[in-house]
């Protein structure tokens, strides 16, 4: 998801056995669903996992915009132009609302940009995919934000106080970019054939890199387990994907375009869509920083750090000279 | 590298008369600027009629350690709620 593959630096689900009483008094407190705050005594593992969990969604959330970022001088309307960069700003504020959530933990923002540059933390593999084209950016509203909220509505109801909280906000405000980007896929289907193959083209590309999105099969996903004892991961990869085939197939079937997979089909005994198998070599080299974009994101956004670091200094430069005037006069 | 902007804690009040309520954090070099980046990062959606900001460091709060005897006082008087005092059914305006 945005969040992929966060480890938890435990190797396997502690049992009650081999708590101290401290991590045992705040297990049950998970259990009876109370939230656990700032403040408030927690495991070191449980710190850091979320850190890591936390972080890797605030770093999506701001690389997240530059692929749209992309298409904004380049929109077909004012009012399409309009519309993105309300969306792009969402993605701007997502990300601080989640930085802000993970500085509660006792780390700063700044050690997490300079993490992220330096290639210690991870963003969303979907992320160092291209936007070729104008649907591309229908195809991620609809595709790439569908999914994110399959995986952020359970958050909101995380155990850890400041991070539900901030999904609250978020899961708000996504199913506006969910929705312009299904309106934009919807135009292009009742468009010219032409237009109508470029949503398909879209489709194409970024069906397989979003169902990625959920990351690794169940049986693969070594940290789970513990994540789902300290209620920071509510449902697992292979459910949330499996939720997310079975709500986006029939919105392709509306729309008159087809998923890129042979073997997908209603299953009427299971009740779900079978689907084919992901090629997860793809995903891991991604994850690598072998993907399509990955050395352009992560360089853009180094320079766009480096190149504000003189407004930073300046602001705080006025800033301390009008305290230091207040305080004179 | 330079220093971190401050921390500022946002409170906002809704259009509906009721108090200020906490809504997140963010970093500002100084409260003109904080209350700007406020607007832009907590009220893209009429949110809002007024916004507070105040720096974290500024912000005082009790223990989370010392919930129990903190809040002592207030668990055994539970004459304090009206519910205590039962009423005869056959008496209104009570």
């Amino acid at each position: 998801m945005y969040a992929q593959m966060v480890e938890t630096g435990v190797r396997k689900v502690q049992d009650a056995t081999e708590m101290s009483p401290q991590e045992a008094h705040f297990q049950a407190r998970v259990d009876a669903d109370v939230k656990v705050e700032a403040k408030d005594w927690m495991p070191d593992a449980y710190r850091r996992t979320l850190i890591r969990q936390i972080q890797q969604h605030a770093h999506s959330e701001i690389v997240g915009m530059l692929p749209e970022g992309n298409w904004i001088s380049r929109a077909p309307s004012l009012k399409r132009k309009a519309i993105l960069m309300a969306k792009v700003q969402d993605e701007a504020g997502h990300g601080l609302y989640l930085y802000s959530a993970a500085e509660t933990l006792g780390v700063s923002r700044d050690q997490m940009i300079e993490d992220l540059h330096a290639g210690k933390v991870r963003y969303s593999s979907i992320f160092n995919y291209p936007t070729l084209t104008w649907a591309d950016i229908g195809a991620i509203g609809w595709l790439v934000d569908g999914a994110a909220i399959m995986n952020q509505i359970p958050l909101c109801r995380c155990s850890y106080g400041p991070y539900a909280r901030a999904m609250i906000r978020i899961c708000k405000e996504e199913s506006f970019h969910q929705r312009q980007g299904f309106d934009i896929m919807m135009t292009l289907c009742r468009g010219t054939p032409e237009q109508k193959a470029m949503a398909q083209d879209a489709l194409n590309r970024w069906w397989w890199p979003s169902l990625m999105m959920f990351g690794p099969p169940d049986a693969e996903s070594v940290h789970s387990a513990q994540s789902a004892k300290w209620k920071i991961k509510l449902l697992s990869n292979d459910e949330l994907r499996q939720r997310f085939v079975d709500q986006t197939v029939p919105q392709a079937d509306y729309l008159g375009i087809t998923m890129p997979d042979p073997e997908l089909r209603w299953n009427e005994a299971a009740g779900h869509y079978d689907f084919g198998p992901i090629d997860w070599a793809e995903f891991h080299a991604v994850l690598k920083g072998n993907g399509p974009c990955n050395r352009e994101r992560l360089r853009t956004r180094t320079k766009a750090w480096e190149d504000g670091a003189w407004v930073r200094e300046a602001a705080l430069a006025h800033a301390d000279k009008q305290a230091r005037k207040a305080k004179a006069a | 590298m330079t220093p971190e902007w401050p921390l500022w804690e946002v409170f906002i009040r809704s259009l509906h008369g009721l108090a200020h309520k906490h809504v997140g954090s963010l970093h500002a070099p100084d409260a003109e600027l904080a209350v700007k980046n406020a607007r832009d990062v907590y009220t893209r959606r009429n949110e809002g009629v007024s916004i507070w900001v105040v720096r974290s460091a500024d912000i005082h709060a009790s223990a989370p350690g010392d919930k129990a005897p903190l809040f002592e006082p207030s668990n055994d008087k539970v004459y304090r709620h009206p519910t205590f005092f039962p009423m005869p059914d056959e008496v209104k305006h009570l």
